[in-house]
Parts: C-alpha cells; structure tokens; sequence
C-alpha cells in the first residue's frame, strides 16, 4: 500500500476528488502554481488547470464568501486558510453565513463548502502560527468540525467532508504534517513511514464523519483527545503503563458520544486533552456531557490538560504546550484519585 | 506563456504572472518614465487633483544620477548620506540575521532587501514622533530612527535581551519609543488602527500624525478598505503606504489588484489623495511623504501612498522564492537597486566616492558583527531559552487574574 505523509494524503484526496468530480475547485492564498506553503496542493493546478486550484487575493472574508456562492451554486469548493490564526476575517461568513444558509431558506439554498486550515503549535510559530481555534466553531450550529491525526484518517476524511452537504471545517494538525509527534520536541523527529496510518490506499475511500477512532483499548482510564494531543497521549500511557482506552474523536461535531460514553462507563476515569485554551475550550464540552452520561460510573473527578489561557507564546512555545509532563500529572491525579 | 491544461474548458478568469521559472523575464513592457512627472500640486489642493498621479510615477532620480523634475527636495547631501548609510546598514542586518536563522539561531527571518529607499525615504520625511504603523518589512524606520540594533536583534533571538520578553516572532518589533507601534502578524488589521490613532491625535488638537503600511497583497483584506473609508470620511491625518514589492509570498502583484490597476488608484474612488511614487528611488519616497504629511497635518486629511518597488529576495527564510518565479528577475527588474541609485546620485553631484562607499559597507558590516555578537552574548532561541517561561503569563491582562494563577501553580508543578 502507498505511504504518505499528512501533506500527501490530503493532496491526495483532493487529486481524487478533482479527478471524480468537475465541480470540486481548490483555491486559497498561495495554493496554486505554488501550490501551498505546506505544498498540500502541489501539482494540482498542473493536473486539473488553473481554473480549477488557484491563488486567490488575501482577503480570508473573501474566500469563504467565494466558496459559499459557489457552493449555492452548485460547485463542490474546498478552500484553504493558510493558518487557522487567520481565519478571523472569515468568521462572519462562516458563522453568519455558511452555516445558516441552509436554515435561514429552509433548504432552498445550501453552501457544501470544505475549509481547510492547518491549526496548532510545534513550529515556533508565535501567537499567530500556533492557534486552535475548534471552540470557535463547534459552537456554531450548522457547521461540521473535524481534526484527523493521521494520513489515512486525513484522505478519508477529507474526501467525505468534500462530499458531505453541509459545510465542514476541516482543521489539520501541521505539526503532524510529517510524522507523528510524541511531545518531546528535543527526541528525533519521526516520519509517517512504517507508521501503520501512513499507509494510504490509492483512489477513493471514505472515513465516515462523526465515529471516533480507538487508538488504544484499557481498562483503566478514558483519555479524549484529537489532533496533536492524540499521539501524546499515546507516549505518556505507554510510558506510565497505565492501560487507557485512548479516543482519536477525529469528528468534534459531530461527536461520536456513544463511542465516548461506552469507554467512560468501563474505565470510570476520563482524561481529556486538547491544546487549545483551557476557558470555554471544547474539553469544557467534553467533560459537561461525560457528566450528563457517565456520572454514576465516574470514580474521580474528570481531568483536563490543555494549553494555559494565554496567547501562543513564541519562545515559550514548549512551556506553554501541554506536553508528556502536564498529562502525565493529570493522568496520575485521575489515577489515585 | 504556456497554458496549463485544461484552462481554456472554463470561461473562469485567473490571471497569471507574466513570467515563472523557466521563463527569461522581460520587463520591456513596464514603461520606466522617463520625464519625471506628474507635477507636484500644492499639497493642501483637492483630492481630486491627484488623480493622475494614481496611476503615474513620481520619481526624482534617473538611472545616470541626475535629479529632475517637480519633485526634487530640498535635502542636503549630509542628510543622503545619512540615508545612504541607513539603507546599507538596513541591507547588512538583514543579511546577516537570514544567515543566522540559517545556523539555527532564531526561528525565522524577513529581509527588506530591494524595498529599503521605501522605509528610509519615508521615515526621514516625518517626524520621530510620528506613530508609524508598520508591516515586517520596514525595518529600516526602526534603523533610521536610530533603534537599537542590538535590542533589535535580541528580539529575533527571543533571548534574555528581548524586550518582548519572547512572544512574539522574530522581527514583529513592537518599539513605542522610536514611535514604531507593535506589529500584528496578522495582515491588514493595523490600517485601520492607525487611522484611529490618527483621528485621536486630531481630537487631541496634536501635530503627529499617523503613517501606515501594508504590502500589497494585504490590500485585498477588508481592513483596508476600512481604513481608505474611515480616513476619508474623517480626514484623518494619516498617510496610508501600499508597498507594491509585486509578490506576495508566491502570488503576483495581479492577484491582489486585478491587472491593469494601480493600488494608488484605490484611493481614487475613497476620495482621497493618492501618489504613486518609485519605491527604489529615495528621493522620490522622501518628497512624497513630505508631500503628503504636511497635507495631513494642515488638516487635508489622509493621502494613499503607493510605493513601487521589489522584493529582491524570498518572503521569509520559510520559502525559495526560485519556486514561483525566475531566478534573474530581481536582477531585471527594471527600476534598479535603491542603494545603487542613491550611492550614484552622490557621486554625481561630488558628495561620495568609491572609496568611501566601500568603508561605508565595511563599517554597517563591521557594526552589524559588534551588534550581533553582542546579542548572541544574551543567548538564543536554538541553545536553552534564555527567556524566563513564567513571562508567559504576564501581560495577559493588567493584573494577573485568579485563574491565571492557578495554571501559573499548575506549571510550576509541571517543572518540578
Ligand atoms: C490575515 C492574514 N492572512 C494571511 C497571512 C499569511 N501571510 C503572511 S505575509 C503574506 C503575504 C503578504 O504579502 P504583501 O501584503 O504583498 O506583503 P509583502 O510580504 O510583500 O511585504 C501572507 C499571505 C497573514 N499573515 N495574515
Ligand atoms: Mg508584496
């Protein structure tokens, strides 16, 4: 089976889906001859032509707005904002716009648009490189929100929210571009090759929007996680030898609360990771509906680790990543509790 | 050019740069004027009398050294040397700050090679106490201004020396002193900020004004737009720069404005004043910024300043720029080297010579070199942080607030 790496699993999916589907176009700041500054759509414009995966001017507000009155219509548009950190401008389209189109006009228009956005730390990338801004959007009604961690879930995905009729967020990890990342950013870098998840069907597959993945099965402890803190939480459980039912939920919403509620009444402990900002951050979410369902089976208080409320900080990047030693302490206080 | 497949299957317009790699660039087409017009109105008269200068070129210089035309300042050849010297020593920062990102030492660097004459022109027409509002590409304010270098450099290396304390990414100064505000990562949304500034300096009956920057592919950002509005409607007295270096990242100029359009000529329709000016030529930036700040502080409100000039080397130490376009073209662009041109002007009227323009070199060099190594003594970025990582939660807000308090704890936790 091919390997890939993140980048070309998502150029991937979208070759596929531009190869299927003369309705799918690509565009953003950047991404055509050059084909993006992470290269996700190297080659396209090549392949499908200039009108099909171009550069567009640096207005973030106008290329959503662009991608919805394409969408209504008729058009399959994925576009790319260059860094999650300059998505602002976009907002009121997304949220005022993409995702109430189809209430506001009980149907009668819809706006199937794909935004992709690399989002969090890792890359020394300071206060407007780092974000993660998913609370932002999964409390949006009307939008879909969705973090892969790996090649295959990221092709898979991606070609599923190209398909699906509502207008998705597709958010990517950029730090799990290349391989994946453990949390020590001092041990060598690894690469998705010989990584099971790297290996990446060619053609056109589907990973279903709203299921999470089981990254590891235990009896011991629930840990939620999505994006980067995936494989973080991974190391430290493994290194701690504590047996924990890790969940990639790889979907934020839809939100996979069956998979999420099944493994919390079996452990009794849940631990839930992400490297946004604590306040009102998703894990807030989390933990308000672990507690909805799974109050009964909770034998500790459920923990969250995240990134501090404060702005990304550039040369502080790793203080402020919550990392193997932060999750390491919450994963023992769940523990002992 | 050759189209690339499939293009002519779709009525979609996407405009293209006249040349990519592999293409011998030719710039023959881009008339360089050569009669140094359009003439210089009183800098109080209707906006509407610059209209044409929206899509001319005001330029002082000629190739050969010669100054002509309207637009000649009164300035004296101290003064240019001065500038000589700040664009030089501009150049050799940059230089020497892309080397060291190179060797690790910080994690990212931007160049303001080419477009110096832009910043130095421009800075040397104000006052110091001006509040310039700048991208990370004006550097050379901050050296005209007479900045730190040393401070400068410590903020790269997001060492102990940082008075940025290591938040921000390297070159996103933030100096009030030197009247530099702090720069945004985030493109476009400083215009409109300083025109506010600028209607709080009218309210507040002051001489300062406010002077803004944005390349040219930030144009297309709504904050622009805002801001070309917000200067009109209230006359802010503010100078509004469009740095046209003809790339943004990898997208040409023709991305962000349409082809056939000048970026002076979108302040046209906003009703305000707009210039055009040669970007490499010093004497050119320095009279229309003279121009247009004595407008904005007589009370004629705010002027649009397109600056035309190119970005010599890559966007940041992030890109190759050989990737989108050819290699020769900084080489062929047709309106010279702002260094160049100055240093000839000089000699021209007798002013400088060979010799001391390359102690001039050896010594922004050697200045450079005592800068950096004095920087470096206060550690950097690849070596263990000098930065204390508590600072991470101060500034946040005035005081510090009880759950910041609490995660401060967490984190002492974390590094026992
Ligand atoms: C809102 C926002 N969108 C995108 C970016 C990413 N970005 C940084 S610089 C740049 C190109 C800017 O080009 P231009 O305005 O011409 O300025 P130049 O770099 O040429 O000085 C882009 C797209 C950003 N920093 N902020
Ligand atoms: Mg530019």
């Amino acid at each position: 089976m091919p390997q890939m790496n993140m980048i070309e699993a998502i150029r991937d999916a979208l070759d596929v889906k531009m190869s299927q589907d003369s309705d799918v176009l690509v565009f953003g700041e950047d991404v055509g001859y050059f084909g993006g500054v992470f290269r996700a759509t190297a080659g396209l414009q090549d392949t499908h032509g200039l009108h099909r995966c171009f550069d567009t001017p640096i207005s973030e507000g106008g290329i959503v707005g662009i991608a919805i009155g394409m969408a209504a219509n008729g058009l399959r548009p994925v576009a790319e904002i260059q860094f999650a950190d300059y998505i602002y401008p976009a907002y009121d389209q997304i949220a005022s716009e993409a995702a109430r189109l189809r209430y506001r006009s009980n149907g009668d228009f819809t706006a199937p648009i794909t935004i992709r956005t690399p989002v969090g730390g890792g890359i020394y990338g300071g206060t407007t490189h780092s974000q993660s801004p998913e609370a932002l959007f999964t409390h949006i009604a009307g939008l879909k929100t969705v973090i892969p961690s790996n090649p295959y879930d990221a092709k898979g995905m991606l070609i599923s929210a190209i398909e699906d009729n509502d207008p998705i967020l597709f958010l990517e990890p950029k730090r799990l571009y290349n391989g994946p990342f453990y949390g020590d950013p001092h041990a060598p870098a690894k690469t998705w090759r010989g990584h099971e998840l790297g290996e990446v069907p060619s053609g056109h597959y589907t990973v279903p929007i709203g299921e999470a993945r089981k990254i590891s099965d235990g009896a011991d402890v629930t840990i939620l996680a999505y994006g980067t803190m995936v494989w973080v939480a991974q190391k430290v459980a493994e290194d701690m030898g504590v047996e924990a039912d890790i969940l990639d939920l790889r979907s934020l919403l839809p939100l996979d609360i069956a998979a999420i509620e099944a493994s919390v009444n079996k452990t009794g402990r849940c631990v839930i990771l992400h490297e946004a900002t604590r306040t009102s951050g998703f894990g807030a979410e989390l933990a308000a509906q672990v507690q909805e369902r799974c109050f009964y089976a909770l034998e500790a208080p459920i923990q969250r680790v995240t990134g501090w409320d404060t702005p990304y900080p550039h040369a502080q990047e790793w203080a402020y990543f919550p990392g193997p030693k932060r999750v390491g302490n919450a994963l023992r206080d769940v523990m002992e509790a | 050019m050759t189209k690339k497949s499939g293009s002519n299957s779709s009525r979609l317009y996407v405009p293209e740069p006249p040349f990519r790699p592999g293409d011998t660039p030719d710039y023959s087409y881009i008339s360089v004027p050569a009669a140094h017009s359009p003439s210089r109105p009183d800098p109080l008269c209707d906006a509407d009398e610059t209209r044409a200068h929206a899509t001319s070129l005001i330029r002082v210089l000629r190739f050969n050294g010669e100054t002509q035309g309207d637009w000649v300042p009164d300035i004296s050849a101290e003064v240019l040397r001065g500038a000589l010297r700040d664009i030089a020593l501009t150049r050799a920062m940059d230089e020497r700050m892309f080397t060291m990102q190179r060797q690790g030492k910080m994690s990212f660097y931007m160049k303001s090679t080419g477009e110096e004459a832009v910043s130095i022109g421009h800075a040397l027409a104000l006052n110091d106490t001006d509040m310039i509002f700048p991208t990370y590409r004006q550097q050379g304010i901050l050296i005209n201004r007479g900045a730190s270098m040393k401070e400068m450099m410590c903020q790269c290396l997001s060492n102990s020396g940082d008075p940025l304390d290591g938040k921000s990414i390297p070159v996103l100064y933030s100096f009030k002193k030197h009247g530099f505000f702090s720069i945004s990562g985030n493109l476009g949304t400083q215009l409109i900020q300083g025109v506010g500034w600028a209607m709080a300096s009218a309210y507040k009956n002051s001489d300062e004004i406010a002077s803004v920057f944005t390349g040219e592919g930030a144009t297309a950002e709504g904050d622009f737009h805002y801001a070309l509005n917000f200067a009109s409607t209230y006359r802010a007295p503010c100078i509004i720069n469009v740095v046209n270096n003809q790339w943004a990242i990898s997208s040409f100029q023709g991305i962000a404005a349409g082809e056939g359009e000048t970026f002076a000529a979108r302040g046209t329709g906003y009703g305000l004043a707009t210039l055009r000016v040669d970007g490499n030529d010093v004497l050119a930036v320095y009279a229309a910024t003279k121009w247009a700040a004595e407008r904005a502080r007589r009370g004629g409100g705010a002027t649009l300043i397109e600056h035309f000039t190119y970005r010599k080397s890559g966007h940041s130490t992030s890109d190759d720029p050989t990737k989108y376009r050819p290699e020769s073209e900084p080489e062929v662009w047709p309106f010279g080297d702002p260094l160049e041109r100055l240093k000839n002007h000089l000699i021209l009227i007798g002013e400088w010579d060979e010799t001391r323009h390359a102690a001039l070199l050896e010594a922004c060099k050697s200045e450079v070199r005592d800068a950096y190594k004095a920087a470096e003594a206060m550690g950097n970025l690849s070596g263990e942080t000098k930065v204390n990582d508590y600072t991470m939660f101060e500034q946040v807000y005035e005081r510090p607030l009880p759950h910041l308090d609490e995660q401060k704890r967490m984190f002492a936790k974390e590094r026992e």
